[in-house]
């Protein structure tokens, strides 16, 4: 059991990978001390982001080692600081991608901390502090109450888990880039964890929804399941053709290195192509489609904290949670590998409270 | 089903033309007589003053995009002085000054029409090198005389040169459109303008009009006096010197990008704050690499746009108008023209040429 370099007073127990080869395994570490403005969170689920996997095989060589993933987050508090307000022992919570901004840049001060060059991510950051965050596959956590979401009662822990990062990520470009007018046609590039969350939001816009996607035997559950209104198979070029021109915009989630001149072309006059998927290698974009039809391609990285708390909010009003297969900690190796190869229906989540066990 | 019998161009009533066209896809221009259709009910014919040099007429006569058809008269940037209406035009006398940009027809039907946006109609038919709904080829500016339907034509202020003002009717509007679209028009702004060419010094002239702060990026350090003491522009930076590149990263709230040569954007796309716009005029024809963590870590935006409507295209005529915007010219004689070309393939011109078409152009 590795002895961390910083040592905090509160022990903590989590599961780390060592090196690039992404292996998971049991970690002892700890947390500091609750402060005036903390609250501790004991952590009872933990959703299995994408990143988490490029993380873990620092497949973006910006891994420190050990490191413990997770950021999609629901607990219960177990003791709040002095200053704290907001939150109460008992209260349900989720924790996202961030743990720590400035506070005082242009970003930060339009709520919009998750643009902040300084932010501190939940796991694999520098602290305030100068110690390295760990993440949610672990047993606790003590974050500034700044950073903490209300979890909505009736959300159901485990399946909202993954709203603190999918969900957020989709939300947030299909509010700023103006995909939320009724009637336009949404195109939702990618049937993983975020992309599935993307249609069911898109629905509840009031928009046209089409996955697109490389996989066929996605289409039956797209429509019956998640409630999209088409299914366009990107290998086929006869109905790739004939939607040509048809989108107002594409929310592309895909987050392996893709072409971008298929999806360009589906798009209307003035359309726009979202990426929110994180390729590890530079992507080709063609300039023609984009002058052609007055075009635009943007990024969006997840969400400010008042924004997430505002996608938790319309979630609990829609009743819009994500679809889950919830594993056990020592299962997590195993759901690795199945990610990678793109075999979950959407999200894994682990039960932590019920399966990650002090030894 | 009827069959149309398509007329040929001597069986229609037509007058006559002449002008200067390529043959090939070496380029080279020379003399060429041909014709145009006789002034209808809703057109304007006019006298061609001048006709500006776009760089996508070196474009097309080379053949580099790979549509063209010859022979090819070129010239979108064209004004003069109507001659004759049809006896449908309201909005045209005999006597007034006129333009043509890249449009002379488009469908009126599409959602691009109807928003005023010929200029995306997927029917629409371009000034020269397209076929119009007549089934005639289009002859561009390079030529004596024009006959356009009256919704294609610009007025033309009188305060404005003609042949300072000749390139704005692509050149102008192809910058203008975009600033407005993406709001990038908004004083106290900061952008960036790629390329001091034809379109860029035009962008400078026309976004500090708008009271935005200008940053011209350029690969020649030779541009940057005129830059700033002749342009306006505000600061200077050689975009080879990573230095300079380094120091203005996050400073910019959109970029127009005229340059459509082969180039790497991700050092732009530094440039720009969170937020901010990289909007490209110029059209490179290889994709360019997209590393998607700095877009995605700012929120940042990558769009194109295409010249513009005929109603904004007159909305920026009269706004150049008002603040006496024109472009600098080198005002040349028709018989310059390939030595025009084979300079402007090397950027060697301050900073579009215009051919003073009725002093000039003489039939033989």
């Amino acid at each position: 059991m590795a002895k961390t370099p910083e040592e905090h007073p509160v022990k903590a127990f989590g599961w780390a990978a060592r090196d690039s080869s992404g292996v998971l395994s049991p970690f002892r570490f700890s947390r500091r001390e609750n402060g005036d403005d903390d609250v501790t969170v004991k952590i009872l689920y933990c959703g299995v982001c994408h990143s988490d996997l490029h993380a873990v095989k620092n497949e973006w060589g910006l891994t420190n080692y050990p490191i413990v993933p997770g950021h999609e987050i629901v607990g219960i508090v177990t003791k709040v600081g002095k200053q704290v307000q907001k939150f109460k022992v008992d209260d349900k919570v989720g924790v996202g991608v961030l743990v720590g901004s400035c506070k005082s840049c242009e970003s930060c001060q339009q709520d919009l901390e998750n643009y902040c060059p300084q932010m501190v991510f939940t796991y694999n950051s520098i602290d305030h502090d100068g110690t390295k965050t760990y993440g949610g596959y672990s047993d606790v956590i003590v974050i500034h109450q700044h950073f903490v979401l209300r979890f909505p009662d009736n959300l159901p822990s485990d399946a909202g888990a993954p709203l603190l990062c999918a969900g957020i990520t989709v939300y947030s470009p299909m509010k700023y880039y103006g995909m939320t007018e009724p009637g336009k046609h949404l195109g939702v590039a990618g049937l993983g964890g975020l992309g599935h969350v993307a249609v069911k939001f898109g629905k509840a816009f009031g928009l046209k929804v089409t996955v697109i996607s490389g996989s066929p035997s996605k289409e039956v559950e797209a429509i019956n399941r998640l409630g999209a209104d088409s299914f366009l198979v990107t290998s086929d070029p006869t109905k790739m053709k004939a939607a040509i021109g048809t989108m107002d915009f594409i929310i592309d989630t895909i987050s392996a290195v893709h072409p971008l001149l298929p999806l360009l072309s589906l798009l209307k006059l003035n359309g726009r192509l979202v990426t929110v998927g994180l390729p590890d290698k530079p992507l080709e974009l063609p300039i023609f489609p984009l002058v052609l039809g007055r075009r635009l391609i943007g990024g969006s990285d997840f969400g400010g904290i008042k924004e997430t708390q505002e996608m938790l909010d319309f979630c609990a009003k829609n009743n819009i949670t994500a679809d889950i297969e919830l594993i056990k900690i020592d299962e997590i190796n195993t759901a690795m590998e199945r990610l990678a190869k793109s075999d979950v229906r959407y999200r894994f989540v682990i039960d932590v409270g019920n399966s990650l066990s002090h030894p | 089903m009827t069959s149309i019998i398509k007329k040929s161009p001597e069986e229609q009533h037509r007058q006559k033309a002449f002008g200067w066209a390529a043959r090939d896809a070496s380029g080279v221009l020379s003399p060429f007589k041909f014709s145009r259709r006789a002034t209808g009910d809703e057109d304007v014919t006019f006298k061609v003053l001048y006709c500006g040099i776009c760089h996508s007429d070196l474009h097309n006569i080379k053949n580099e995009w790979g549509s063209s058809t010859y022979p090819l008269v070129p010239g979108h940037e064209i004004v003069g002085i109507v001659t004759e209406v049809g006896s449908k035009v309201q909005k045209f006398k005999v006597g007034d000054r006129v333009g043509v940009g890249c449009l002379v027809g488009a469908c009126h039907s599409c959602d691009s029409c109807s928003q005023h946006l010929e200029n995306y109609c997927p029917k629409m038919v371009l000034t020269y090198k397209s076929i119009d709904y007549d089934g005639n080829t289009t002859y561009g500016g390079y030529s004596d005389i024009m006959v356009v339907n009256e919704h294609y034509a610009i007025h033309f202020p009188e305060n404005l040169p003609l042949d300072a003002g000749a390139p704005l009717l692509c050149a102008g509007i192809t910058v203008y459109s975009p600033l407005k679209y993406y709001g990038l028009d908004k004083p106290g702004l900061h952008i960036g303008v790629v390329g001091l060419g034809g379109l860029g010094h035009v962008a400078v002239k026309f976004a500090k009009a708008f009271g935005v702060k200008v940053t011209v990026i350029s690969t020649s350090p030779a541009k940057m006096s005129e830059a700033i003491q002749h342009l306006g522009a505000d600061a200077f930076l050689v975009s080879r010197d990573p230095e300079q590149l380094q120091g203005a990263m996050g400073t910019m709230d959109g970029i127009i990008d005229t340059v459509s040569a082969f180039h790497p954007l991700m050092p732009l796309i530094g440039l720009l704050k969170s937020d901010g716009k990289l909007v490209m005029v110029g059209a490179p024809e290889k994709p360019l690499e997209l590393a998607v963590f700095p877009l995605l870590a700012g929120r940042k935006t990558v769009a194109g746009s295409m010249i513009g409507g005929l109603k904004e295209t007159q909305e920026m005529i009269d706004f150049a108008g008002k603040h006496n915007i024109t472009a600098d010219v080198e005002v040349i004689p028709m018989d310059y023209v390939n030595t025009a070309m084979e300079r402007l393939v090397k950027a060697d011109v301050r900073y579009r040429f215009v051919i003073d078409i009725a002093n000039t152009l003489r039939a033989d």
